[in-house]
């Protein structure tokens, strides 16, 4: 076990892929368990395909994909926010449209370009091999901000989380945290999206919620848990797709799987025994 | 001056007026109950009462020293919290998340606060237990408990019974009563419950769509009003 560490810690390109994936599993968890809870994960799902068609056209137009990509996507971000909280259209529903429509002109200016070539099987299902040292720099520093601003705000985000209705009455301006909320998941999204996959990226969101949700029953402990679990499961998952030489994205999700089905059974027994 | 006073205020949304006519006072130690059907405008007028929503037209104004965003609010719970993994605490002290400004977490003062109005509410026991595991009534109670961290005034309650077996209702409503009569905390709770708001409350405002009445309670149970929708009961 070791000896498979230290021989990928010898890869500067592992490492790189490592880095980010631990600080983008930490943010997606953290941020995973509010919009699990006030039923926003698809907005997570919709802000994804997004992602996909603004890096098919800022690879097509030959510009810096994040620099693109991040701006686009929050700003989608926002916009869904404001469909999901408008009842007079259907949240979801308008969700779907915006993500096929973003995937289709995606996959059109693919085609048109570069061709449908390995290059979208990368976007779609994530490659390690995406990052540049530009990149990770970004991306680190993204995270820390990301990470920053959630601990700030973390006593907030439980209140608006829980309560909207008597936050909004108290004072809270939880329209802002909403934003911020989204905001901060647009950046995780597209941090993650190329190493992840633009399809599997929001498991790394919901996975570790409902996961640590099974057994945990705070809070604070929901948290904590998942960011736990979160990391963990990127590690594994990253050793895994080294090992058995595997899609690296789809490993992770894989790994998520397994804890979540370990943590659904440990709640069931747990729940059992208190029964009987 | 009134903690509230509204001066012939009106409230609605985009489609139209909802509520108007609204002419009341809300003074220091009242137990004002808001009555009236589904779509009389009841929630409504929380939503202007709380300043989430700003009248048509007329006033809505606080007084002696009473903020709007220092409103206890006791909201209707959604079908996502009895889902929630909450602790008790955490919901508790939440209730103090306007005292704080710009700063981010709470002091030791706001933990305090939190602990005495658990006590308050005798659920200080339940303090570590998970918010969504207790009984409707204990529920209820928590939320209670955060309303008072946000106030030292005025709590506001939109249908605290709601969803309640009849003794937990019971409790609920001797205990909001201790509130008001021992810790002159003012009420104003709106109610389906109209036989209930009339044993409880001091005062009594009847919505239709406009202010039907408003006065004490007394003076209502003499009305015609009050003797149509109690049916000709205890109230005749």
């Amino acid at each position: 076990m070791l000896d498979i560490l230290a021989e990928m810690l010898s890869y500067a390109l592992l490492v790189r892929a490592m880095t980010v994936g631990l600080l983008v599993s930490l943010c997606a968890a953290l941020l995973g368990v509010s919009l699990v809870l006030k039923r926003y994960s698809m907005i997570g799902d919709g802000l994804s395909h997004v992602g996909f068609g603004a890096l098919a056209i800022a690879t097509a137009m030959g510009m810096a994909p994040l620099a693109v990509s991040i701006p686009v996507v929050v700003l989608a971000a926002f916009l869904l926010l404001r469909i999901s909280e408008n009842s007079k259209i259907k949240g979801d529903a308008a969700i779907a449209l915006i993500s096929t429509s973003a995937l289709a002109i995606g996959v059109i200016v693919i085609s048109v370009t570069t061709g449908m070539n390995t290059d979208v099987c990368n976007y779609m299902f994530g490659s390690i091999l995406s990052l540049s040292h530009a990149d990770v720099r970004l991306s680190v520093r993204l995270s820390v901000v990301v990470l920053a601003l959630f601990i700030l705000f973390y006593n907030k985000i439980f209140a608006v989380t829980f309560d909207e209705t008597f936050s909004r009455a108290v004072g809270t301006k939880a329209g802002m945290y909403n934003m911020l909320l989204a905001m901060l998941t647009a950046i995780t999204i597209v941090l993650g999206m190329r190493m992840m996959g633009a399809m599997l990226i929001s498991a790394l969101i919901i996975f570790p919620a409902l996961t640590s949700m099974r057994i945990c029953k705070r809070f604070k402990t929901v948290v904590l848990c998942s960011a736990i679990v979160s990391v963990t499961c990127f590690f594994i998952g990253i050793v895994l797709s080294y090992w058995y030489s595997l899609p690296t994205g789809a490993s992770v999700v894989a790994v998520n799987i397994a804890a979540f089905i370990l943590f659904s059974l440990t709640g069931l027994l747990k729940g059992g025994l208190k029964r009987t | 001056m009134a903690l509230i006073t509204c001066r012939e205020a009106a409230l609605g949304y985009d489609a139209g007026v909802v509520v108007s006519g609204l002419a009341f006072d809300v003074n220091a130690g009242d137990y004002l109950c808001v009555v009236g059907e589904n779509g009389s405008g009841k929630s409504t007028l929380i939503k202007g009462l709380l300043r989430l929503k700003s009248p048509v037209s007329g006033e809505i104004l606080t007084g002696d020293g009473l903020k709007p965003t220092e409103i206890g609010y006791l909201p209707q719970q959604s079908a996502a919290q009895k889902d929630f993994p909450a602790g008790v605490f955490e919901v508790v002290l939440s209730g103090r998340q306007s005292k704080r400004g710009p700063r981010p977490f709470y002091t030791r003062a706001d933990r305090r606060i939190a602990l005495e109005n658990l006590e308050r509410l005798g659920i200080g026991h339940l303090k570590n237990r998970c918010y969504r595991e207790l009984s409707g009534g204990q529920q209820q109670r928590a939320l209670l408990a955060r309303a008072l961290c946000a106030t030292e005034k005025l709590l506001l309650l939109d249908e605290p019974v709601a969803g309640l077996d009849p003794l937990a209702a019971r409790e609920l409503y001797t205990l909001i009563r201790m509130l008001n009569q021992q810790q002159g905390l003012t009420i104003v709770m709106v109610s389906h419950d109209l036989r209930s708001a009339v044993e409880q409350a001091t005062h009594i405002l009847h919505l239709g769509n406009r202010q039907l009445f408003f006065g004490s309670t007394e003076a209502y149970v003499k009305t015609d009003l009050a003797k149509t929708f109690l049916g000709g009961g205890q109230g005749a």
